[in-house]
Parts: C-alpha cells; structure tokens; sequence
C-alpha cells in the first residue's frame, strides 16, 4: 500500500473512526428500529464504508455530494453529527431537516451534503446540475453522485452522463455495486458491463474493490484533482455489499441471497476490520487503541440517540412552512388570505 | 359463499383468476415475482404463471411503463405494477402522452388495454416520496380511467373489471389498508366502473369519500350518530367515470355534504366532485360543500407533523356538524 504511511497516519486514523462512526451509527438506528422507537424503516449502509470515506475524505467543505435512500454512510462521511443526524431519524426539530426529511431524505447544506433520495436515480440530474454551477462559477470544487447498481436502470443518468461529458463537467458518478437492488441480484437488471456505459460516452471509467479504503481514496484524490482541473466527468464502480438487508425489516432474505454469502463477506471482507488489521500490521496503531476508537464512539452514539429522544418534535405551526422560500406558511399563501 | 380476506389477498387473487381466464394478461415491473413486492401482494404468482408471465423488471419505470404500452398495442394486456403511486411522476409521459391517447389520435383504430396498479396513502413514516395520492394527476387526463377501491371486496371488483377494459386504467390501492380484511364471495364477480357504492346510509349529511377516506368517514358517521346527526357516506369506487347520479341523488335528500379525499386540497379531487354537486344540486344545497384533503404541503415525515395532514374522523364530523348546524359557514 502507500508509502510514507507514518506520515499520513493521523489521516490512516480518521478514515479509521470515520468507518467506525459510519457503522456505529447504524447499530443504533437498526436497535431504535427494533425498539419500536423510530417511525418508518431506514435502509443500513454497514459493509459499504470504505465507499463513502475512501471518497469523501478526498474532498472538502466546499464539494458537493447526492445520496441516496441509503444514505446516512455519505452523510457522516461528508461531516454530519449524530446528534442532528439521529434527530432527524426520530422526526425531531433539531434534525438536520427539522423532522421533515426523516432518514431517506437527510441533507446537510453546511457540509456540502445536497441530500438523500427517495427515488433511485432520482439525484443524478441534481449532482449534475451542482457540478455545472461549479463550472459557471469556476470556484474549482467537485460534485459526486453518489448511487446504487439499480440506479444504473433508470433513463436519467444516461441523459445528464451525455452532457456532463460534452460540457466536461465537474462531477465523479460513484456507483456503489453492492450486487442487489432490493431483492434482486444485480446480474438479472444490468446488462453488459457497467463500466461500459460510461465509456459510452467517452467518460474515463474505473472498477474498484470497494472493500479496501486505502485503494478507494487513492482513486478519489486522483480523480477529484483531475477534475478540478477541468478533466472531468469521471466515472467509478466500487464493488461492496450491504451487510444487511434491504431495510430494517428485511430479516428472511435466503430466498434472495444465502447466509454463507453474507457470511463470507462479513467474515473475509469487512472493510473496517481488514483496515483495522492493516492499521496493527503497520504499526500505525495497537488493538487496545483501535477498540477505544470503537469504545469512544459508540459512546458518543449512546450520547447522542439518547439526547434525540428526548429532544422535542416540531411545533404543529411548522406543518405548512418551509413549502415556499418567503413565505411563512403556505395554507394562507395559497388561499390568499395571508395577503 | 362469502368469506373474509385481505385486501392484499383479493388483489393477487383479481390477478390470478385473469391471469388464468386470459393468457393475453402479463404483470410488468420490479420485484413483482419471487418477492412478489414489498408489500407481498403479489406472492405466489411467479409459481404458477412463470417468469415469462411475472415479469421483474430492472428499476427503470419510464422503460417498462412505455413497453407495456407498446405490448398492450400488439396483443397483450400488461397489468403495470408500480411500487409506490409516488413514481407516477417517473412515467407521466409515457401515460398520459402515449397510452391516454393513443386510441383518440388513432381515430379509434389503435388500443392500450393495460392496467397501471399503484397506491397511495400516507401516515406510513415513508416520507414525502413515498407516502403522495395522486390520483386527481391521472384523473385530469382524458383517456385514462381511475379507480380507487376501498375495501378487499372492492379491490378485487374493480381490478378485474380493469384487466377486461380495453382502455388504460389506472388503480390505487390504500397501501395502509392492505391487510384489512372484508368478506368476499368466494366466487367470481366484478365490480363495474362508474357505480358508486352507499356505503352507509343516512339523512342529514353525506360524506363522498374515496379509497382510505371511506373508512375514515364511516368512523366520522359513527361519531355524528351519537349527536343524533344522520350521514350517508357514498364511496364513488371510480373517479372516472364518475357515477354523478347517485351522488346528487343523496344530496336531494341531504342537502349537505362533505367531500374527502386523501390528494391534496388544491385542484384536486374534492374539487371536481363539490363543483358538480354545485351545478347539479345547487338547488337543493342548504350549505356551501365543504372539501377535505390531504393538507397542501410535502408530506412530513416527523409523525407529529404527518399525522396533522390527513383528515381525521373528528375532524370530519366537526365540519359536517357545523353545516348541519348552520355554523361559521364562512370558515370553512
Ligand atoms: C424510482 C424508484 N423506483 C423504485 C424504488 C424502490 N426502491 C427503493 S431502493 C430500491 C433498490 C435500489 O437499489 P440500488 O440502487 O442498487 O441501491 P441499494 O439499495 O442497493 O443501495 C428500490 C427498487 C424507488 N425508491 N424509487
Ligand atoms: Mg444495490
């Protein structure tokens, strides 16, 4: 792996806890669904780790990201905090969204996080339209598209890909090939290679191993760069797998995927535990240190969800606000009587 | 024979029985076979009428929404399963600019006998993708007709009737009331399009309620009855067509009514439905029609914002309370 790896070992470790923070939190959420405490489902993004930080760490403040309905990987990646974070999945007004967006539709605008989506596929046109305004303005930040291999299937990503291409836009699609969409494997909806489809268009396309967080950073600093420079768009495949199932309540899934599948990927490619046994086999950091890592932040996790529930809802006057920008609530707005 | 099932059963078994009686009738779209949706509506399909009749498409709804279009043109009658109404936005085009007006563009020369299935209804947690009633969208365009079951009994009714119209129909169902039970016979029979149901009968009131609002409004019903005020709640079954008839007829009697439906407020279902009974009843009106929807804003996803946006039966039976009192006419 990289060289001068002493030097880089502070940042060795906060891609390290970063993973951490990733999976931690989504123990809590999966427990705060089978305590009946959050409403809804959420879909988990354990085992897809090293995607999010291996990309997100090549960025800054300034770049943008789109996330998808499995999304609260890329938003602690890009900088989010449990606190808001776990708020807004219990529908509370100190959630990033102030309850109204809930898990699938989480975004953080102070970290340059353009949100979560509900409809696969649905931000592609969105993260492509961030990375024109960065061309407009010439500021030289990046956008990446985050999405899944199902979202390969949907029409839109071949209409925004073809002018992102032509305009020589910004933006770096990530493709996070976890081998399912739902309960489907990936081999029955996508046809030929999904590489392929970007090189179509003459986009510069790479297949990694998602698993290893190292190799994935090492690709987004090079691309990123690239395209701040002007070389861009870039397209990437990151083979993962989603640890669980689909959603939360995803629990009987042999019909759809066996447990020795599952079982070998959380066994022999666990992208935290082979980072971590890289971290030890360099030296970088001992066991005892990498567990109160883990110690420190599931503290910090417990800290935070218990601090979400008892945090208040929103105030019933907030139903009908934020519907229009300058308009404090929309029912009289629309029925004229606020006039 | 009547027996009681869900309404997810009624559904599959709408499908089943057309699927056995026509061999012309495919299902379309994504995880509808062996996972038979995430509603698991469709279990058990896939085992009988295999993979080249159950078809699992990849997640691309503009795609397979135009292709069952284009099926139902050559021969086939493709019932589209599509997961959440939400996703109507994906294929409106291919709805309503394609199958809606093929056969008028046509000079009647052309059909599209498919069946779009979908549903609405929110207070399910889903947030604003996922939890919209978009049934007043499709009901606008000519061409398409739209039904809105409200029961296990109905469900079945009226997708059959559905799957034998030679015309784009498109069907929501309450994915909240899909493990509802009602009696249904055990043998075969449809519910025709344009025949509303009187759900309840009464005098001083009447209640037009679609799909997940039926039930709503029968529990309003209830609570009026213990203030000695008569509702008659009429479920219309279909939006088009539209049976008018028996809805004027129960404001002859009434003389007031309250509209509910799960869409939004503004231009939307309730909208059309009080503005005929104005036209057609004004006569017999005693108060203005008062409309009840979805609140007109995104469906929130926090529960206690959510639960502030759909109708609920006291809230229901205080606004029919006030037009039969004569009350704050002006308020509402
Ligand atoms: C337009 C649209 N169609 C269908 C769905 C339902 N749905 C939610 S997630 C999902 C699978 C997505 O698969 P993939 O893109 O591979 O992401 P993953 O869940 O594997 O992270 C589907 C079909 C949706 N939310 N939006
Ligand atoms: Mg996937």
């Amino acid at each position: 792996m990289n060289s001068g790896r002493k030097n880089n070992a502070e940042q060795y470790l906060r891609m390290y806890r970063q993973m951490v923070r990733i999976r931690v939190f989504e123990d809590q959420a999966n427990q705060l669904y089978l305590s009946a405490k959050m409403p809804g489902l959420t879909h988990m993004y354990s085992g897809q780790e090293a995607v999010a930080v291996g990309i997100c760490e090549a960025l800054t403040n300034e770049d943008r990201i789109t996330s998808t309905h499995r999304g609260h990987g890329h938003c602690v990646a890009k900088g989010a905090e449990f606190k808001a974070m776990f708020c807004e999945l219990l529908g509370k007004e100190e959630g990033y969204c102030r309850g109204k967006g809930g898990s699938m539709h989480i975004a953080d605008q102070n970290h340059g996080n353009l949100g979560a989506n509900a409809i696969v596929g649905g931000s592609t046109g969105i993260a492509t339209g961030a990375a024109l305004t960065s061309k407009l303005l010439g500021k030289g930040n990046v956008t990446v598209c985050f999405f899944g291999d199902g979202a390969t299937a949907q029409g839109l990503w071949y209409e925004v890909m073809n002018m992102a291409a032509l305009w020589k836009l910004p933006i770096i699609y990530a493709c996070e090939n976890n081998g399912y969409s739902e309960y489907t494997a990936t081999a029955e909806i996508a046809a030929g290679a999904i590489t392929a489809r970007a090189e179509a268009f003459g986009i510069e396309a790479h297949r990694i191993d998602g698993q290893d967080v190292l190799k994935v950073n090492e690709l987004a600093e090079n691309l990123v760069s690239r395209a701040r420079k002007g070389e861009g768009p870039f397209f990437v495949e990151l083979e993962t797998y989603r640890f669980s199932g689909h959603h939360v309540g995803d629990i009987n899934r042999e019909y759809y995927r066996s447990k020795d599948e599952e079982a070998n990927w959380r066994l022999n490619r666990d992208p935290i535990k082979n980072f971590g046994d890289w971290l030890e086999s360099q030296s970088i950091a001992d066991a005892d240190e990498l567990v109160a890592i883990g110690n420190e932040v599931k503290a910090s996790a417990e800290a935070a969800v218990a601090y979400a529930l008892d945090a208040k809802f929103p105030d019933s006057s907030e139903v009908d606000m934020h519907v229009y920008v300058g308009v404090d609530h929309a029912l009289p707005y629309i029925d004229g009587s606020s006039k | 024979m009547t027996r009681e099932i869900t309404h997810s059963q009624a559904v599959n078994e709408a499908i089943a029985e057309e699927m056995r009686r026509d061999e012309r009738v495919i299902l379309i779209g994504e995880d509808v076979a062996e996972a038979g949706t995430p509603f698991k509506v469709l279990s058990g399909l896939v085992e009988e009428f295999g993979t080249d009749r159950v078809i699992d498409t990849p997640i691309a709804e503009p795609g397979f929404m135009g292709m069952a279009i284009g099926a139902a043109m050559t021969g086939m009658r493709p019932i589209v399963d599509l997961m959440f109404g939400d996703f109507l936005f994906l294929v409106m085009d291919q709805l309503c600019n394609q199958a809606a007006k093929t056969h008028y563009m046509s000079g009647g020369k052309l059909k599209v006998p498919l069946v779009l299935r979908t549903n609405l209804g929110a207070t399910r947690r889903s947030g604003a993708q996922h939890s919209q009633s978009l049934q007043a969208l499709v009901a606008h365009i000519p061409g398409l007709k739209v039904a809105l079951p409200s029961s296990a009994h109905d469900a079945k009714g009226l997708l059959k009737s559905a799957i034998r119209d030679d015309n784009p129909v498109v069907i929501f169902e309450d994915k909240l009331s899909y493990q509802d039970k009602a009696p249904v016979p055990e043998g075969e029979y449809i519910v025709p399009f344009g025949e509303a149901n009187v759900v309840r009968e009464g005098n001083d009131v009447t209640l037009v309620a679609t799909s997940s609002m039926v039930q709503v409004c029968c529990e309003a019903a209830s609570l009026l009855e213990a203030n000695d005020i008569s509702a008659e709640v009429i479920d219309p079954r279909t939006l088009v067509p539209l049976d008018e008839r028996t809805i004027i007829e129960s404001l002859k009697k009434t003389s007031r009514a309250v509209v509910v439906d799960e869409g939004h407020r503004n231009f939307g279902v309730t909208a059309e439905i009080a503005s005929r009974i104005s036209e057609k009843a004004f006569y017999h009106l005693d108060a203005p029609v008062v409309r009840m929807g979805a609140m007109d804003v995104p469906v929130p996803f926090s529960p206690a914002l959510e639960d502030l946006t759909v109708p609920t039966p006291q809230a229901i039976a205080a606004n029919a309370g006030r037009i039969f009192r004569g009350d704050l006419l002006h308020a509402i």
